[in-house]
């Protein structure tokens, strides 16, 4: 995976994450909804639209010095359905792992009705949906029942 | 589950036993009524009546049902709710009243404000309808209208017609419909008041027959007429009501074609969807199935509150 399919070698990390198979274009949201900046002392590198066997295109994001926590990978699986997580400790991969849209959003997530009770500034109902379908990826709200499609939780989370 | 201490936040929180369940207490509490002797079995309960939104039907059946079984009524009713409320939001309002009642009847203009408020509350929460979302004990009520009237509810074929976007009772009625086995439900409505997205997911889910039809198209084959209201108070915007009130209206020449023992029914208030010629005719049932609110009600008030 260093090598994209410009011949450009990105180097191997040492200890941090590898998130493969992110969809085209979206390398940038993972990074984003993770909150990591370059500010923070992390050494990124980013890879997009690089061949993939699996997802015919793919982008790749390297994280030096990073280990996600579980809600990281729910974070990501949002944005990136496809996305698989390599952690690395002293070059080797000690973990790898598919992400999966999780069952339950608590909070990440905004419902588009503005008359759902979750909208209403006075109140405290944390913002709660259920997955009801991972390809595409459909949650629901279980207060209002709206529907949250791929594309709106795209634009949240962008 | 048992009906005892549940909060009724949608009609799909039910199966089929359980509205079976629910419609055999209503049958004793209509027998109790006619003979005029009801069982105080609630004398020593409070129900509170927590109306953000103005009610007629829903609150007076409700607070007649309570009454009629011996319980105390307290609470308030649309514009004094903004007074009670005094800047305090649902969930407080909620702690507070579930501190001084056995059980909460709440309607208010948001959706998902009943399951809201069943999460804060220590007793039960029964939706008196949320927004345009749930408005289950009509369902229920409806569904009992059915099967008083006409027998059964099975095998049947229903014409839904109305706003079926934004009015909450039609939408209700229809998954309700889906833990039965009706012949065909037929939704009839203006363009763009159709079934929202996620109504329509859970009725393709359930695998209800369903078909869009017009009126003129289908009332002969119907055993059921389901009339609703266009909801003036939930369009986004007032020149698209405009443009769809009175897209139709049910008439005694719309109904020379209809089955002899057709019925029809509309979860009221009507404004002008129904002629008023039609209330003579052998067809109406609206009326009825209003005053059916009251045992299903009770009935609905003796299961979750005595078991």
């Amino acid at each position: 995976m260093d090598r994209g399919d410009n011949g450009l070698t990105v180097r191997k990390i040492r200890s941090g994450t590898v998130i493969d198979h992110i969809p085209a274009g979206r390398a940038l949201k993972v990074l984003r909804i993770l909150g990591v900046e370059p500010e923070q002392g992390y050494t990124i590198a980013v890879l997009m639209n690089v061949e993939s066997r699996k997802i015919g295109r793919k982008d790749i994001v390297k994280i030096s010095g990073l280990e996600p926590k579980v809600e990281d990978f729910h974070k990501i699986s949002l944005v990136a359905p496809t996305a698989t997580i390599n952690i690395v400790r002293d070059y080797e991969v000690v973990r790898k792992e598919k992400v999966k849209p999780p069952e339950k959003v608590e909070g990440i997530l905004k419902c588009i009705n503005p008359t759902c009770i979750t909208r209403q500034p006075r109140e405290v109902a944390t913002p709660t949906f259920r997955l009801v379908s991972r390809n595409p990826l459909v949650y629901q709200c279980i207060y209002c029942g709206s529907l949250l499609e791929e594309k709106e939780i795209l634009e949240q989370l962008a | 589950m048992t009906w005892k201490g549940r909060s009724i936040v949608s009609i799909l929180d039910f199966k089929r036993s359980e509205l079976e369940e629910l419609f055999r207490e209503a049958r004793i509490m209509e027998e109790q009524l006619s003979k005029g002797k009801v069982e105080k079995i609630l004398s020593d309960r409070i129900v509170a009546m927590a109306f953000f939104e103005p009610s007629t039907r829903t609150r007076l059946s409700f607070e007649t049902a309570a009454k009629r079984l011996g319980a105390s009524v307290i609470g308030f009713t649309g514009e004094e709710a903004i007074s009670v409320a005094k800047g305090e939001n649902l969930a407080d309002t909620i702690r507070m009243l579930s501190s001084y009642a056995d059980l909460i009847v709440l309607r208010h203009r948001y959706e998902g404000a009943a399951l809201y408020a069943s999460k804060v509350s220590s007793v039960p929460v029964i939706n008196g309808g949320d927004g345009r979302q749930h408005h289950p004990t009509q369902a229920m009520l409806d569904l009992y209208t059915v099967a008083r009237e006409l027998g059964r509810i099975d095998g049947l074929v229903y014409g839904v017609l109305g706003d079926l976007r934004y009015g909450r009772a039609a939408a209700s009625f229809i998954l309700g419909l889906t833990r039965f086995n009706p012949r065909k439900v037929y939704l009839i409505s203006p363009p763009n008041l159709g079934l929202r997205r996620e109504v329509r997911m859970i009725v393709e889910e359930q695998g209800l027959p369903v078909e869009e039809a017009s009126l003129e198209e289908v009332v002969g084959e119907l055993d059921v007429l389901y009339v609703t209201r266009v909801q003036k108070e939930r369009f986004p915007d007032p020149e698209e009501y405009e443009r769809v009130k009175g897209a139709y209206r049910i008439t005694p020449s719309i109904l020379e074609g209809a089955k002899e023992s057709m019925i029809i029914m509309h979860p009221l208030p009507r404004v002008d969807e129904i002629d008023h010629r039609v209330d003579s005719t052998r067809h109406a049932r609206y009326f009825k199935q209003a005053a059916y609110g009251i045992p299903v009600r009770m009935a609905i008030l003796k299961l979750v509150l005595a078991g």
